[in-house]
């Protein structure tokens, strides 16, 4: 990797730029991957009164401020405060000294990728060593600046203390020397047990700007001479534009341009659409309700969740087209079983509706993009960027926004390539794209819809024998993710390996079928998971009680018989129990009408445990009265006042995804419109208890966005079934029948 | 494209544009007031909520020729240096994820709390109905607005159990 050779002081707008066009990024960004390449010429050489910039990440300023900057996309997760608040922690600084700042797109901080609740795991180590790294090198220079052993020296409070002498020196005092320092090959990190900021609540960096209503998302960009931009696609997936009125609609009040933009296939890609640009939003909005375009709505137009559940019954009915993972034979432990049981479980495709609407501002000048946008994938965005018009990637610069949710929907950046097809076309004038509600719900890329069909079977001690499930999924050919190439099937989702009981159970089969759609979908909050768990952790319950154990004690015994794989059933074993402490669980105390329901789920690396209390009235009304959260995330939770948020936010947002949401497909297309018709959690149906509690254990830290979604449903299923004696087996559970007398 | 003198924040701006442009887009794409929020435009969502005359109202709702002398209020001129006990309490209580409806959930509660200084919970949820947190953060917007109001509340605790230090409530970890 080359290093910059920077001779003159440099401010930091400069310093980013300078580092994106070197393309080996910033100075020692990547030091900590590429051992052995730190070395004295590595050093930025501040001018005096300029700042110490050990790496990519931080910057301390002689007057004491230390500007550490956020790499990944902040999408409500937190991680703009909490990966900041590792390097605080090594580094040895008072949080009230820090100002965090967020990284553009920059080949020096490594993936900005901000999915899988992966931003913790794969950070979390290089962070400590970034933080250490730099305090190394504070110490070191106090120590020389003073004479003294640096073993003498200790960090603390944004400055270094010589305890024999008492003498301390601020780190913005240090800040010339420290830059004059080679980096150390090996740092020494702290012990856990001195941790000053990890673990406590810091509250989010961004917080004030929230509550003041500063800009900071990506539809709060507004660049000079801006122009508005709206684009419509065909209501029905796969459709192209044939023509469109464009001259009636450029002939309208404030509209500057309209035109076709022929888009490809990808289903998730640059859909074939109708751009309309104005001098303003409103502009831009008017001009749409007098637009009419004559679309070829291809093959797909007469597809609908009726002929899809229809034919998902018929495939139930036989043996799936794929099996995925099988031990023993099963269908002889279910011949010989003293009680089998089947249920058919399913649930509809869902949207993200994330709150701020797909945006992007672009502007093509000069043969090169910039784009601001509220991605989760920037550098996704900036590659399909450069294959969609042929740029190379030094000429797509992307600036990160703060995002208005997130769940998975900004890990595709279709927006991104709208607004830069748009922004070529307008050329040399910046233009924000801005879908409407309707446009995200239309064009989302949803959370796929699933049928389960299952068998499982009972010996007469009630112990599991044998378990079967049948998924039929959905299968698309312009598979989208970059792919429009395509030709064979590819499922949307599918069951994996290791999806629990399997690897529990000496007789397991799962099996797989397809129903071919061209609906475009993508990784919905806890991908797979987030319904999976829904049918198992159901359907467990089923077992438990048709074998009249206890749901936690049923559980249990199934966690003691792992067969192999790497789930980690003392792990889960020990959140089930915490859980089950915490949660005073003991189904039998509750009167008719109300229940306790219990669940367990590994994704994400987090392995939790979740019982829910509910009350159903005697005319079928839900209430959920409390949940209670057992997580095991690892050996440190890093921001207790994020992690908390996330784990409430989870269950609710859970819950709501399980009781409210679902779309339905007609000719083609989603029939549902806005929040109106797709009707999403409000605060009157949050619990007023949820409860979190985190085991720590010897394993890495990892991700907390994702892994508390999954066994939500269940616990609320269970629960209901506790309270009233229906079973749900279907989302969205607002059209269950809950009555009972 | 009409002529239209408002009263936003205690303040006079003049703007030129169709009758029918909602006051949501007046704010954010001719006065810069970006702090309201566009998340429907059809007044489900909340993310838009601005005071007229100190009653929340829904900015993508309301077209511009409607709004008269009345006082506008934004989130940017609910206080001069975000020093309203519910801009204090979000920050201190840690109420957003994502952010992107705070404001719209700011507006509302400032309007019950001025009509209802001590509010129930019942009296807060019906209130808050009508403004989504799609990251549902609804345990804190509510404790939120106690914490404002000097209701007390013991609804948030979490605890880390085995290893790490044992939390209290937020409540007792801002005191």
């Amino acid at each position: 990797m080359s290093t910059p050779t920077l001779s003159r002081p440099i401010d930091r707008r400069d310093f980013l730029k300078l580092s994106g066009l070197a393309g080996g990024g910033l100075v020692l960004g990547f030091y900590l991957k590429s051992a052995g390449a730190s070395s004295a010429a590595d050093i930025v050489k501040p001018a005096a009164g300029s700042e110490f910039r050990p790496n990519a990440f931080i910057r301390i300023a002689p007057n004491g401020v230390v500007t550490l900057v956020s790499k990944q996309p902040e999408i409500g997760q937190g991680i703009k405060t909490s990966l900041p608040m590792i390097i605080a922690e090594e580094l040895e600084v008072s949080w009230k000294d820090v100002v965090v700042v967020q990284g553009d797109l920059d080949p020096a901080y490594g993936s900005q990728s901000a999915g899988g609740s992966r931003s913790t795991p794969t950070n979390y180590n290089d962070f400590h060593k970034l933080g250490a790294t730099a305090r190394t090198m504070l110490i070191d220079a106090a120590a020389q600046t003073w004479g003294v052993p640096a073993a003498e020296c200790t960090a603390a409070a944004t400055a270094v203390h010589h305890a024999a002498s008492n003498r301390t020196l601020s780190y913005g005092e240090l800040v010339a020397k420290a830059s004059t320092l080679p980096v150390p090959a090996t740092v020494k990190l702290k012990e856990p047990k001195d941790y000053k900021l990890l673990g406590t609540r810091i509250t989010g960096v961004d917080n004030p700007k929230i509550v003041t209503g500063q800009p900071l998302f990506g539809i709060d960009t507004r660049l000079p001479g801006m122009l508005y931009a709206v684009y419509e696609k065909c209501p029905v997936f796969g459709g192209k534009v044939v023509s469109a009125n464009l001259d009636t609609i450029k002939a309208l009040p404030g509209v500057k341009d309209a035109f076709i933009i022929e888009g490809t296939s990808n289903l998730t890609g640059l859909l074939p659409g109708v751009a309309i640009v104005a001098d303003s939003t409103w502009a831009a909005y008017s001009a749409r309700k007098q637009l009419k375009v004559t679309w070829d709505e291809g093959k797909f137009a007469n597809d609908s969740w009726d002929t899809f559940s229809t034919k998902a019954a018929e495939m139930g009915k036989n043996a799936g087209a794929t099996v995925i993972y099988k031990e023993g034979d099963v269908d002889a432990a279910l011949a010989g079983a003293a009680k089998t049981i089947e249920a058919a479980y399913s649930y509809p495709f869902i949207s993200h509706a994330s709150i701020e609407p797909q945006n992007c501002t672009a502007l093509f000048k000069d043969g090169a993009f910039e784009l601001w946008a509220p991605s989760q994938n920037p550098g996704g965005g900036q590659g399909a960027v450069v294959s969609q018009f042929g740029v190379p990637k030094e000429k797509v610069t992307v600036h990160l926004t703060r995002s208005g949710g997130g769940f998975g929907r900004r890990l595709s950046n279709d927006y991104i390539l709208e607004a830069a097809a748009i922004a070529q076309k307008v050329n040399g004038t910046p233009v924000k794209l801005t879908w409407s509600r309707e446009d995200d719900l239309h064009h989302d890329h949803f959370r796929p819809g699933g049928f389960h069909f299952l068998k499982g079977g009972l010996d007469a001690a009630g112990k599991v024998v044998g378990w079967k499930n049948h998924f039929v999924t959905f299968a698309t050919k312009a598979a989208g993710r970059g792919d429009d190439t395509a030709v064979t099937l590819r499922p949307v989702s599918g069951l994996d390996v290791e999806q629990f009981p399997a690897k529990f159970l000496a007789n397991y089969r799962g099996e797989q079928s397809l129903i071919e759609c061209n609906v475009p979908t993508g990784p919905w909050r806890a991908p797979n998971n987030n319904v999976f768990s829904f049918v198992m952790q159901s359907f467990i319950d089923e077992l438990a009680h048709a074998a009249g154990r206890d749901p936690v004690e049923f559980r249990l015994e199934l966690l003691s018989q792992k067969l192999g794989g790497a789930y980690d059933a003392k792990r889960m074993t020990g959140v089930v129990k915490l859980v089950a402490e915490k949660a005073g669980w003991n189904p039998k105390k509750f009167p008719r009408g109300q229940g306790q329901g219990i669940s367990f789920h590994f994704s994400h690396s987090g392995y939790i445990a979740q019982v829910a209390e509910v009350t159903i009235s005697q005319d079928g009304q839900l209430k959920v009265d409390r949940f209670v959260c057992a997580c095991d995330i690892g050996a440190q939770i890093v921001n207790l006042s994020g992690a908390e948020n996330q784990v409430q936010g989870s269950i609710v947002d859970g819950i709501g995804a399980a009781v409210f949401q679902e779309l339905t497909i007609e000719r083609g297309r989603m029939t549902q419109n806005n929040f109106n018709d797709y009707p999403m959690i409000r605060m009157p149906d949050a619990p007023a208890k949820i409860e979190v509690h985190f085991l720590t254990t010897n394993n890495p830290t990892t991700g907390l966005g994702e892994p508390c979604i999954p066994p939500v449903a269940p616990a609320l299923g269970n629960a209901i079934f506790a309270a009233c004696g229906k079973r749900v087996r279907q989302f969205p559970l607002s059209r269950a029948d809950l009555r009972w007398t | 494209m009409s002529k239209y003198t408002l009263q936003i924040n205690g303040q006079s701006h003049s703007v030129d544009v169709t009758p029918d442009t909602p006051l949501l887009w007046v704010l954010r794409d001719h006065l810069g007031l970006v702090g309201t929020k566009f998340g429907c435009g059809i007044g489900q969502c909340g993310a838009c909520t601005v005071h007229l005359n100190g009653v929340p109202t829904r900015g993508c709702m309301t077209p511009v020729s409607t709004v008269g002398r009345k006082q506008v209020t934004t989130i940017e001129g609910l206080s001069t240096d975000g020093s309203h006990p519910l801009q204090k309490a979000w920050c201190e209580l840690d109420v957003a994820q994502c952010g992107y409806c705070q404001a719209g959930q700011i507006m509302t509660a400032a309007a019950l709390l001025k009509e209802n200084p001590k509010p129930t919970d019942q009296d807060i949820d019906d209130a808050m109905n009508g403004n989504l947190c799609r990251c549902a953060t609804y345990l804190r917007i509510r404790a939120g607005i106690k914490y404002a109001a000097g209701v007390t509340s013991s609804d948030n605790n979490s605890h880390i159990t085995g290893g790490g230090a044992t939390v209290a409530s937020i409540q007792e970890a801002i005191k």
